[in-house]
């Protein structure tokens, strides 16, 4: 059996390239979300509002960086037939998507690393107090919005579209995200809403691992809704992710 | 000589519209086998169920004694395709795209020797938005070959190439051919069959229409000979039976130098001059030229 991350890599390498070579989605990626820094330096002293303040910072760049991205780049793909010509090659269909969303993982994970690193020297981070818990928190939301963004991309006809197909997903996850308004401080049914939508458990994740709080099983019922939006995007993703353009 | 395809009874519908119908053909090892028809006559819907990228809506495939749609894993790697079109990314250069392919394989040749064999190694460092429509079709071709395929289906492989790519594809798919590398192609260059083809099926609708060598399925259709039919003469006169319209004989004759001579006879004894006169044996162009037209 061939296989591995080698080949994955292949693809995912091209793709890099593609990225560095496109300025728009470079801006999009790289230098948009750096102003933000600001925000999180905004957050005061108290270790779970920089804990609200990071972690929301961590959504955003799933949500702008991952989803919206990659719903732009699955589109071009398969309007360039890219995407069909790969699927007569030996990767599997996960490897292309895999593969094709690798570079905007990279982009993400390594603006997450930035942002830690320049909160921490500006205001004195506190030590994630649960490390396993905030990663499971970040490849939870980030598999999640990858899938979400095959299944979106089912529905965008055309790069431009996807300004408007990703709205929907976009303006319930920032609202779910907490970052506006905590779901806490919203009506019991409200809040109780949002948590549900995949921003919503992805960032509580993030911020009970980092800041702790809550009982222990506190963890267990987002680590479920998020596990299910990753099932419900898998399921998504099979039933309608083209592959070719609509002829 | 084994089966390397086996295509049996194979049928593709969407919804009502039936692009493919009961198609049955073979091709062994080191053959190569075309597939003619005019456009939408159904030859790509075929490729597409041999390339396993579609499920048969009935009948059978076996590519290698898999079935190309369930088995993917297994064929893959010894299958290598154009499809009609290419699918690389424009900004990728052309040696990025054949590298970025070649380590998806699991037994790449060195992405210069892909080059060299498509004929794009003074090519390498151009994007692919700004090759030509034949060198994309070679940067296609390249990366069909990449993986040291056992198997090539080829869909319009040379359409869009000038005259001396085309017959740069056609000494490479020779040489893989002497290698043992059997392949499966769709063209509508009736040369291109007459040429290459160790056989091949005329798609009309749907459906094989012929099958065999290129001898077997022209000699099922007559020879011409056409004439200008001189002022004054009329068509029941003339020694052989033909058909006249707007002036201009036709002879269909399965036996060419008896009805070429006796017409010739006739002429010459009577000092007609047969104007723009035209004699030509069944040639693939003839047989394809009649089925297209006859079904149309």
């Amino acid at each position: 059996m061939s296989g591995g991350p080698g080949r994955l890599w292949a693809l995912g390498r091209a793709e890099l390239v593609l990225l560095l070579r496109n300025r728009a989605a470079l801006f999009i990626a790289v230098v948009l979300p750096l102003p933000l820094l600001a925000v999180a330096g905004a957050a005061g002293a108290d270790p779970a509002d920089q804990a609200r303040a990071l972690t929301g910072l961590f959504a955003l760049i799933m949500l702008g960086v991952v989803y919206y991205n990659l719903v732009t780049i699955f589109v071009a793909r398969r309007e360039e037939l890219v995407l069909k010509r790969l699927r007569t090659g030996e990767l599997t269909d996960a490897e292309i998507l895999a593969g094709t969303a690798a570079p905007a993982l990279l982009v993400g994970l390594i603006q997450m690393a930035v942002f830690v690193a320049g909160s921490a020297a500006l205001m004195g981070l506190p030590v994630p107090v649960n490390l396993p818990l905030l990663l499971l928190g970040i490849a939870g939301g980030l598999t999640v919005f990858v899938l979400l963004a095959a299944a979106s991309s089912a529905f965008t006809r055309t790069v431009e579209l996807a300004q408007l197909t990703t709205l929907p997903v976009l303006a319930l996850c920032v609202l779910g995200s907490g970052m506006i308004v905590p779901p806490d401080t919203l009506p019991g049914p409200v809040g109780d809403a949002l948590r549900c939508l995949p921003m919503g458990p992805a960032t509580e994740l993030m911020r009970l691992g980092w800041a702790g709080g809550g009982s222990g099983t506190a963890a267990l019922v987002p680590a479920g809704v998020l596990a299910a939006w990753a099932v419900a995007g898998g399921l998504a993703v099979r039933r309608w992710f083209r592959w070719e353009p609509r002829r | 000589m084994t089966a390397v395809i086996e295509v049996e009874e194979l049928s593709r519908r969407y919804g009502e519209f039936v692009a493919v119908r009961d198609v049955s053909f073979t091709v062994e090892r080191g053959e190569l086998f075309a597939l003619l028809g005019t456009n939408g006559a159904g030859k790509t819907s075929a490729l597409e169920l041999v390339e396993g990228l579609q499920r048969p809506s009935g009948g059978r495939v076996r590519v290698l004694g898999h079935d190309p749609y369930a088995g993917r894993k297994q064929v893959r790697p010894m299958l290598g395709m154009m499809l009609q079109t290419g699918g690389f990314p424009p900004d990728l250069t052309v040696v990025e795209t054949v590298r970025m392919w070649a380590g998806t394989l699991s037994r790449p040749r060195p992405v210069a020797e892909a080059l060299t064999l498509a004929g794009l190694d003074h090519r390498g460092s151009v994007r692919v938005r700004q090759l030509s429509g034949g060198e994309r079709r070679r940067l296609d071709l390249a990366v069909a070959v990449a993986g040291r395929p056992q198997v090539l289906v080829l869909d319009e492989p040379t359409t869009g190439l000038d005259p001396q790519s085309r017959h740069d594809t056609w000494r490479l798919l020779r040489g893989l051919l002497h290698e043992g590398v059997t392949v499966l192609l769709s063209t509508h260059y009736l040369e291109e069959a007459g040429e290459l083809a160790d056989r091949l099926a005329i798609m009309h609708r749907g459906v094989i229409v012929a099958t065999g060598s290129v001898a077997e399925v022209v000699a099922a259709y007559p020879a011409r000979i056409t004439f200008t039919l001189p002022a004054g003469v009329d068509g029941a006169d003339l020694p052989v039976a033909a058909t006249v319209t707007d002036g201009r004989a036709v002879v269909r004759t399965d036996a060419l130098q008896p009805s070429l001579a006796a017409l010739l006879d006739w002429a010459g004894r009577r000092g007609i001059e047969l104007g723009g006169l035209d004699a030509r044996a069944a040639s693939l162009e003839e047989a394809f030229l009649e089925i297209a037209g006859e079904r149309a």
